[in-house]
């Protein structure tokens, strides 16, 4: 039954896959979209003239996204200078920036989370602050980091912080609080010490809320370093898009786009996976 | 004076109320002994008191008047020396079943080797029937099977009393039925002090030595303290047919049906009136009733005026 559905969903899947593919493909092969062949259209005129990378459209067809994407995967890694890097390097400039940020966000937010949980007091206390900072988009600290770190690599980890923590710190202390009365007895009645109950009582029932905050972190911060990236320049995938728009290089855009996806669902999927060894049925 | 070995002495529990600057009085006045060993049930109504007087027992309610003193030594909170089943088992569902019991003996022995946790864990499993269970994680489990964690765990920390609060109110009459043989069984194995609070009259007749009868609530006080004088080993079968159960089990549900609100009537005049609450149960022996020792022609508990 489930196998079946499953079958019969990726074939769904491929067919709209080749669906896509074929339509993007036919629209924009030079005699559809440029009925003036021979003629370079305005457009093309000021972007410095038709080349036979790009359709007449400007879009790249799927085959020269793919073509491209193979012979960049093909050597991810070479480094010939600043403004020309293997996308192997540029995401991982990004992957890093993000998984140090994530992670210096998971530093402060858990254990803050744990301790707002726990002491209704300071729950109530922190609540204001972490409402107003909350709904700050990330990019807004940008200027500020800047100033304050003066270090444009510095001051895109501490972004990717600033976006990490709040779902981590307001789930983690979301998931404490809530932890079942019953429970909390049980560490009572067996006379555990609050470190104790801490640690084999409150983290494992929390746990799962703890990660479903990591995830929703993870996910943010890898949306916001393709802006951050963007704006302080240098390196990373963000960099890599920026700079190949003002190379009018379309399938290298084409193609950095598919490669965020992919790894973004790579970051979403390995913390799922964690999810799982956490989770319990209740 | 002779102290038993657990003495509740003029307990009395209010709580504020939401539409009114009055104190509810739950109950007051509650003074009941308890010997080591015995196994003693409280039956009232909804709403009574029950399960708060079992809190302030297991140290996880304050009362507003009066303690709860167990070998010598005031309650003041939790602690391993009350173990405590609650109706819906309150097991840590991330943990097998052996590990929620040995996370119990943990907190107990913190010294003992891995090992000996575990070997002592599997011995209370097999007592109440889970040697097949003990890998399964409560959600794994039926009601039944997560009760007797809750029991096995309860039991393992050997705790000088054991608190149970309705513990199997949730499961079907069969397998109540069973569940009850076995905490026959491994009580008369380990002789617990246990109180327990159950709404069924039969499931109290066949565990119990005395059974609590509280009246109705306001002011609830518990009026009689009922002997069941039927000797052990008992077994459901054959409890029927015990020349004591019926005057035993007349005498308790005549009290639930009737008792119960008629002495709630008197309690609250009395307390309209000012009386001292201060009452200790009326000693009743349903099987010999021209044996009982406290005979007293008037219905109800009886005051204790001079404290
Ligand atoms: N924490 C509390 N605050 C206010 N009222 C309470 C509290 N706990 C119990 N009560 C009230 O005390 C009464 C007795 O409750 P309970 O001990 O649970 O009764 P029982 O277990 O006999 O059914 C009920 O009327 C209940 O509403
Ligand atoms: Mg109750």
């Amino acid at each position: 039954m489930l196998s079946n559905l499953n079958f019969r969903a990726t074939v769904l899947s491929l067919v709209m896959l080749v669906v896509f593919l074929g339509v993007w493909q036919l629209a924009t092969a030079p005699d559809v979209l440029a009925p003036q062949q021979g003629e370079l259209s305005e457009y093309e005129r000021l972007m410095g003239g038709g080349t036979d990378r790009t359709s007449s459209s400007g879009i790249p067809a799927p085959t020269q996204v793919f073509s491209h994407a193979f012979s960049e995967l093909s050597n991810p890694f070479y480094d010939a200078g600043p403004n020309d890097k293997g996308i192997g390097i540029q995401l991982a400039y990004s992957i890093y920036r993000v998984l140090l940020g994530f992670a210096l966000a998971a530093l402060i937010a858990i254990p803050l989370g744990f301790v707002i949980g726990m002491s209704p007091l300071l729950n109530k206390a922190f609540d204001p602050y972490i409402q107003i900072l909350k709904p700050i988009s990330p990019l807004a600290w940008m200027p500020l980091a800047l100033f304050v770190i003066r270090d444009s690599n510095m001051s895109a980890i501490f972004v990717i912080f600033i976006c990490s923590i709040w779902p981590m710190l307001v789930n983690t202390a979301y998931g404490v609080a809530s932890v079942r009365n019953d429970w909390l007895n049980v560490a009572k009645t067996h006379q555990l010490s609050n470190l104790r109950t801490a640690f084999t009582v409150i983290l494992p029932a929390a746990a799962p809320t703890i990660l479903t905050g990591m995830r929703i972190s993870i996910g943010i911060a890898w949306l916001v370093i393709v802006a951050a990236e963007m704006l302080v320049g240098g390196t990373g995938i963000g960099y890599y898009i920026w700079n190949e728009w003002n190379n009018l290089d379309l399938a290298s855009v084409i193609f950095a786009i598919i490669m965020i996806g992919i790894v973004g669902f790579l970051l979403d999927a390995s913390l799922a996976q964690a999810t799982k060894f956490v989770r319990y049925a209740d | 004076m002779s102290k038993g070995f657990l003495e509740i002495e003029n307990l009395s529990q209010r709580f504020p109320q939401p539409d009114s600057n009055d104190l509810l009085t739950v109950f007051e006045g509650v003074d009941v002994t308890i010997d080591k060993g015995e196994f003693v049930c409280l039956i009232g109504h909804s709403g009574c008191g029950k399960s708060t007087i079992l809190n302030v027992l297991a140290g996880l309610a304050t009362p507003t008047d009066g303690n709860v003193i167990m070998d010598n030594k005031e309650i003041k909170g939790p602690s391993l020396d009350q173990g405590v089943i609650f109706q819906n088992h309150s097991l840590l569902p991330w943990l097998t079943a052996r590990d929620n019991v040995m996370f119990a003996v943990r907190a107990r022995w913190p010294n003992w080797s891995k090992a000996k946790r575990r070997e002592h864990a599997e011995r209370y499993l097999h007592m109440v029937g889970l040697d097949d269970a003990m890998d399964r994680k409560p959600s794994q489990l039926s009601g039944g099977m997560r009760q007797r964690v809750g029991i096995a765990r309860a039991f393992a920390i050997e705790p000088k009393l054991l608190l149970m609060d309705e513990p199997f109110g949730a499961l079907d009459a069969l397998t109540r039925g069973v569940i009850q043989e076995e905490l026959l069984k491994i009580w008369s194995e380990t002789h617990q002090t246990v109180f327990m609070i159950t709404h069924d009259v039969d499931e109290a007749i066949l565990l119990a030595d005395r059974v609590l009868l509280m009246t109705n609530g306001p002011h609830a006080q518990v009026a009689e303290s009922v002997k069941i004088d039927i000797p052990r080993p008992r077994t459901r079968a054959t409890l029927h047919q015990e020349e004591a159960y019926y005057p035993i089990r007349n005498h308790l549900v005549d009290f639930l049906v009737e008792g119960a609100k008629v002495m709630s009537a008197k309690a609250q005049e009395a307390a309209a009136r000012g009386d001292n609450p201060r009452h200790t149960p009326r000693i009743v022996n349903p099987a010999r009733p021209e044996a009982e020792p406290e005979h007293s022609s008037q219905p109800g508990p009886r005051m204790v005026r001079a404290v």
